[in-house]
C-alpha cells in the first residue's frame, strides 16, 4: 500500500524556564492510504505534539524540531516554509482537536467558518463556498443546514459541534486527517456517533486517518494498526488484533488491563498502572517505562531496548523480548474478552 | 532511535535479573516540594522590577522619617530672604515661593502620601474583608443585599464621590482617608467574596464544620487565610491609587491645608511657577511617580508570583 | 440686607418651605432638566454654565476615548503578537508608567516641554486642533496604559486557546488568523473598559481643564467646589451621572453587536 505519511526519528523539544523538556524522542511511523492509525498513549506521553508537529502547528519558540523528518506525499515537511505549510494546511492534512466546545470560533457563523477554506484552497467565491458548506453540513449529519449554516457555536450541541468541526475538516477532502482525541470531550453515546461518522466519511472522501487517543475501546472500533507511545517514545506497535490480542510489552498489558471491559468476570478489577509518568524534561538513560514496570530488569535501566520485530507489522521495544530474559507470561487482565483468543 | 546503535549481545547475562527495587523509592516524589509561600517568594524573588520596587519602598520610608533632620531645616518656617531659591549646598532641593526648605518639604510630602495610601488601604482590606467574606459565606439573600449596595456605590464614579464628601465634610487628613475609604473598599469585598464562594465548598471546609467549627471560625481562620494571595495584591495595587487620589485633591486644593506639606500640595505651587521655576514641578512629581511606579511592579510581581497560571 | 427683601427672596426661591418641599421641588425641576440658579455666579443658571462649557469637554473627551482605544489596543496586540520579545517588553514597561504617572503631572510637563520650551504647541486654550492635543494626550495615557495591558493579555489568552489553531490547521495566514479571528474575541474586555474609561477621562477633565485653561465642563465643577456653589455641585453632578448612565447604554448595545451569544430579549438581531 502507499504511504501517504512517513514519520522517521521526530524529535521535538520545548524550552520552559526551567528545562529542555523531550516531548518526542525519535519517534518513527507510517501511515498508508485509507488507513486509521491510532496513536495511544496517556496524557504527557507525546503524543499531541507528534500529531501537531506534522502540521507545524507547534509554536516555535519555545518548540523545536532536533532532528528527524516527517515526508507527505514523499514531500519532506520540514523543510516547507511558512507560507507552503499554508497551501498544505486544511487543504491536504486537516485536523480536529478535542474540545468541541473550544475549538470553534465563538463570534463567527458556523457557516462562515466552514467557508474560509473552502475560499483559501478551492478558490470558491462566497455563494460556491456557503452552497459547499451547506452540503457537507448534510454530509456529516447536521439536520436542517439551511438554518444551522448561519448560527454560531453556541447554538450548536457538543456533538453538532464537533460534526460541524468535521466538516470544515473534511472540507477541501484533504488526504490525511489527524484527529486528536475528536471524543473525549463527548458524551458517551455521541461518542459512538461520532466515531461511526468518521468510519462513514473515510470510505467517502478516501482519506487517511491519525486518531490519537487514550481510550482503547475508541481504537477497536476505529483503528487498523495501533501506535502505543509511553515517556515521548512509541513502545509498540502493530495491528489492532496483534494489539489486543498477541500484546507484548508491559506498558501495553498495562493499558489494557485498565480498559473497563463488559466480557470481563466481574470478579476481576480493573488494573491501574502504579507509578507516574517519567520527567521528559530528564527522561530516563534505558526503557521509559521501566521505573513503573513490574518486570522490569536491571538492564532497563540503562539501555534503552531496540524494537523487536515480531511479525511484518507488529515491533515493540522491550528487553524482555530477548530471548535472554526469563519468560513472563501476560497478565489475566490484559487478555482481551478471552473467547477470541481461544479461537485462535 | 536517536541514540548509538547498540549491540544486543554486548549486554551481560546477569543484566537479565530481575531488578531489585528499593520499596521507599516507589513513594519518592520526583522534584523538590516546596510549599506555597515559599514558591511563590522564589518567584518574586526573580523579578528585579518587583525588588527594585521593594527596594524604593524602603528607601522612601527610610527617608520620610530622617530626610528631615537630615537637612537641618523644618517643612514649614517661612523664610521671605531666600524665596524660590535652586537647588544648592545649603538647601539641596531648593527652596520653594515662601523660603521654605524643599529637600525637607519633600520628605514630609512622602510621610503624608505613604501615610495616606497605607491606611486608605488597609482600611479598605479591613472593611472589604469582612463583607465579602460575610457575603461569600452565607451567600443567598444575605449576599444578595450586601452585594447590591456594594454595586449601588460602586457605580458612582470614585473621584467625583471623593470630591463630593470633602465638600461636606471638615477638612482634614482623617476626612481625606474616610472619603477615599467610602467607597474604595467595594474592590476587595468583591475579590474576596469571588474567592470565597469558590472555597466555601472545599472539602476541608466541610471537614471544619463536621468538626464542629463555628461560622466566624471557618470564614477568618480557614477562608480568609486561603484568599490572602488575592488580597495581598489588591491591597498593594490600592496604595499607588490611594497616593494618586491624595495628590489629585491636594492638587486641586481640596486635600491637605497648609502648612501640611504633601507631594500634591507641592506639585499644586510648582505648576502655578512652572514658567518661572520649571524645577520646583521635578521633585515632587517624580517622587509621586516613583512611588506609583514601586507599587505598581511590587503589585504586579506579587500576582505574577502568587498565581504562576496567569503569568504571561 | 433688608429683612423686607431677604423675605421677597425668601418667598421666591421658596425658601420659607419645609426642607422636603424644597427637595421635591428640586427634584421637579430636575427632572425638567432645570437645575436652578448658580449661587454664586449673578445671573447665571446651572443649565447656562452646562450648555456653554459641555461642548469643550465633550470634544476633550471623545478625542482622549480615540487615543486611548488607538494607542492601547495597539500597544497591548502587538506586545502580544511579539510575545516575550524586546518590543513585548518596552510596552509594558510603556504601560506600566503610563499607569504610574499622575495624569496632571503630565499634563504639566507636556505644557512645559512641548509648549513652552519648544514652542511647537499652544500653551493653553482651546481654539484650534492644536489646542486640544496636549491636554487629550494628557487625559488620555493612564487608560491608554490600562487598555494596553488589558488587551496584551486578552490577546495571549485567544491566541492560546483552541479555536486559534483550528483557524491555523485551515491553512490560513497569521494575519487573517490575527485580525479575522483574534482581535475580535480578544477586544471583549477592552469593551466591557469603556464604562472606566469614561469616567477616567471625565474625572481627568476637573484637573487637565484647569492647567490648559478651557472652559469646559470639569473645569466649571471644580470652580464650584472651590466656591462652594451648591446649585452648580449639584446640577453637574446630576449631569456627569446622566452622561455615565448614557455611556453604560451605548456600551452595553455594543456588546450585542460584537458578541453573538450576548442578545436582548428573546428577539434580538443577529449582529
Amino acid at each position: 500500500m502507499k504511504k501517504v505519511l512517513e514519520v522517521k526519528d521526530l524529535n521535538v523539544f520545548f524550552d520552559t524556564y526551567k528545562a529542555e523538556v523531550q516531548a518526542v524522542r525519535g519517534v518513527s511511523f507510517d501511515v498508508h492510504e485509507k488507513e486509521t492509525l491510532a496513536i495511544v498513549g496517556e496524557s504527557g506521553s507525546g503524543k499531541s505534539v507528534t500529531s501537531q508537529s506534522i502540521m507545524k502547528l507547534i509554536p516555535m519558540p519555545p518548540g523545536k524540531f532536533a532532528g528527524g523528518s516527517i515526508k507527505f506525499n514523499g514531500e519532506e515537511l520540514l523543510d516547507k516554509s511558512e507560507k507552503q505549510m499554508e497551501d498544505i494546511r486544511g487543504k491536504e492534512i486537516s485536523m480536529i482537536f478535542q474540545d468541541p466546545m473550544t475549538s470553534l470560533n465563538p463570534t463567527m457563523t458556523v457557516g462562515k467558518q466552514i467557508a474560509e477554506s473552502l475560499i483559501k484552497h478551492q478558490n470558491m467565491s462566497k455563494s460556491q463556498a456557503r452552497k459547499r458548506g451547506l452540503e457537507l453540513l448534510e454530509l456529516v449529519g447536521i439536520p436542517n443546514p439551511d438554518a444551522r449554516i448561519d448560527q454560531y457555536p453556541h447554538e450548536y450541541s457538543g456533538g453538532m459541534r464537533q460534526r460541524a468541526m468535521i466538516a470544515i475538516a473534511l472540507a477541501c477532502n484533504p488526504k490525511l486527517l489527524i484527529a486528536d482525541e475528536p471524543t473525549t470531550a463527548l458524551d458517551v453515546t455521541i461518542q459512538a456517533q461520532i466515531l461511526d461518522l468518521m468510519r462513514d466519511l473515510q470510505d467517502k472522501v478516501n482519506t487517511s486517518i491519525i486518531l490519537i487517543t487514550h481510550d482503547l475501546g475508541v481504537v477497536a472500533n476505529a483503528a487498523h494498526r495501533v501506535a502505543v507511545m509511553y515517556g515521548g517514545k512509541i513502545v509498540e506497535t502493530g495491528t489492532v488484533d496483534e494489539i489486543f490480542y498477541n500484546p507484548t510489552h508491559p506498558y501495553t498489558w498495562g493499558l489494557l488491563g485498565s480498559m473497563p471491559d463488559l466480557d470481563r468476570d466481574g470478579e476481576e478489577e480493573l488494573q491501574a498502572i502504579p507509578g507516574t509518568p517519567p520527567d521528559l524534561s530528564d527522561p530516563p538513560k534505558g526503557c521509559p517505562f521501566a521505573a513503573r514496570c513490574p518486570y522490569a530488569m536491571k538492564v532497563c535501566e540503562n539501555h534503552m531496548p531496540d524494537y523487536f520485530e515480531l511479525s511484518d507489522t507488529q515491533k515493540s521495544a522491550c528487553w524482555l523480548l530477548d530471548e535472554r530474559s526469563p519468560k513472563v507470561e501476560p497478565p489475566e487482565s490484559a487478555k482481551v474478552g478471552g473467547s477470541k483468543r481461544d479461537e485462535e | 532511535m536517536s541514540q548509538p546503535e547498540l549491540n544486543r549481545a554486548e549486554i551481560e547475562q546477569t543484566d537479565f535479573e530481575p531488578l531489585v527495587r528499593d520499596e521507599s523509592d516507589a513513594e519518592k516524589i520526583s522534584g523538590e516540594s516546596t510549599s506555597y509561600w515559599k514558591d511563590a517568594w522564589r518567584r518574586f524573588k526573580k523579578n528585579k522590577l518587583a525588588l527594585f520596587g521593594v527596594g524604593v519602598i524602603l528607601f522612601l520610608a527610610f527617608m520620610s522619617f530622617f530626610g528631615g533632620p537630615i537637612s537641618g531645616y523644618d517643612y514649614y518656617t517661612n523664610n521671605y530672604a531666600i524665596t524660590n531659591q535652586s537647588p544648592s549646598a545649603d538647601h539641596w532641593f531648593g527652596t520653594d515661593n515662601l523660603g521654605r526648605d524643599v529637600f525637607s518639604r519633600t520628605w514630609y510630602g512622602a510621610k503624608i502620601s505613604l501615610f495616606i495610601g497605607i491606611m486608605a488601604a488597609l482600611i479598605d482590606v479591613v472593611i472589604g474583608v469582612i463583607w465579602g467574606a460575610v457575603a461569600g459565606y452565607f451567600g443567598g439573600k444575605v449576599d444578595e443585599y450586601m452585594m447590591r449596595i456594594a454595586d449601588i456605590l460602586y457605580s458612582l464614579p470614585y473621584l467625583l464621590v471623593v470630591i463630593l464628601l470633602m465638600v461636606i465634610l471638615p477638612q482634614g487628613l482623617w476626612t481625606l482617608i474616610i472619603a477615599m475609604t467610602f467607597t474604595g473598599w467595594i474592590n476587595m469585598a468583591r475579590i474576596v467574596r469571588g474567592q470565597v464562594m469558590q472555597l466555601r465548598n472545599e472539602e476541608y471546609v466541610l471537614a471544619a464544620r463536621t468538626l464542629g467549627a463555628n461560622s466566624n471560625r471557618i470564614m477568618f481562620r480557614h477562608l480568609v487565610p486561603n484568599t490572602l494571595g488575592p488580597i495581598l495584591v489588591t491591597l498593594t495595587l490600592t496604595i499607588p491609587n490611594a497616593i494618586f487620589t491624595e495628590a489629585f485633591l491636594s492638587y486641586l486644593g481640596l486635600g491637605v491645608q497648609a502648612p501640611l506639606a504633601s507631594w500634591g500640595t507641592m506639585t499644586n505651587d510648582a505648576i502655578g511657577a512652572l514658567q518661572y521655576y520649571p524645577y520646583q514641578l521635578f521633585f515632587p512629581a517624580f517622587f509621586i511617580c516613583l512611588t506609583m511606579l514601586a507599587f505598581n511592579v511590587i503589585g504586579d510581581g506579587m500576582r505574577d508570583a502568587l498565581d504562576p497560571k496567569s503569568r504571561k | 440686607m433688608p429683612p423686607e427683601i431677604e423675605a421677597q427672596m425668601n418667598a421666591k426661591y421658596g425658601l420659607d418651605d419645609p426642607l422636603h418641599i424644597q427637595y421635591f421641588d428640586y427634584l421637579k425641576d430636575v427632572a425638567q432638566w432645570d437645575f436652578g440658579p448658580s449661587l454664586k455666579l449673578t445671573g447665571q443658571s446651572v443649565n447656562d454654565i452646562i450648555n456653554r462649557s459641555f461642548e469643550y469637554s465633550l470634544l476633550l473627551g471623545l478625542e482622549s476615548i480615540f487615543l486611548a482605544l488607538a494607542f492601547g489596543i495597539l500597544l497591548g496586540v502587538i506586545a502580544a503578537l511579539r510575545h516575550n520579545s524586546g518590543v513585548d517588553y518596552t510596552a509594558m514597561v510603556i504601560a506600566v508608567l503610563g499607569i504610574s504617572v499622575p495624569n496632571f503631572i503630565l499634563a504639566a510637563v507636556l505644557q512645559y516641554f512641548f509648549a513652552m520650551k519648544l514652542q511647537l504647541l499652544p500653551v493653553a486654550g482651546f481654539d484650534s486642533f492644536a489646542h486640544t492635543l496636549l491636554p487629550a494626550i494628557a487625559l488620555a495615557t493612564t487608560p491608554m496604559a490600562f487598555i494596553a495591558r488589558l488587551m496584551r493579555s486578552s490577546m495571549l489568552d485567544v491566541l492560546s486557546s483552541d479555536y486559534i489553531k483550528t483557524a491555523k490547521a485551515k491553512g490560513l495566514n497569521e494575519r487573517v488568523v490575527t485580525y479575522r479571528h483574534a482581535l475580535r474575541n480578544a477586544i471583549m474586555p477592552v469593551v466591557s473598559y469603556l464604562g472606566p474609561l469614561v469616567v477616567a477621562i471625565l474625572t481627568g477633565s476637573f484637573v487637565i481643564e484647569e492647567i490648559f485653561n478651557i472652559p469646559g465642563l470639569g473645569a466649571e465643577f471644580v470652580n464650584s467646589v472651590t466656591n462652594r456653589d451648591y446649585t452648580v455641585i449639584m446640577g453637574t453632578t446630576v449631569f456627569f451621572s446622566a452622561l455615565l448612565l448614557v455611556s453604560i447604554l451605548l456600551v452595553d448595545l455594543l456588546y450585542t453587536l460584537i458578541d453573538p451569544r450576548i442578545k436582548f430579549g428573546k428577539e434580538g438581531g443577529k449582529s
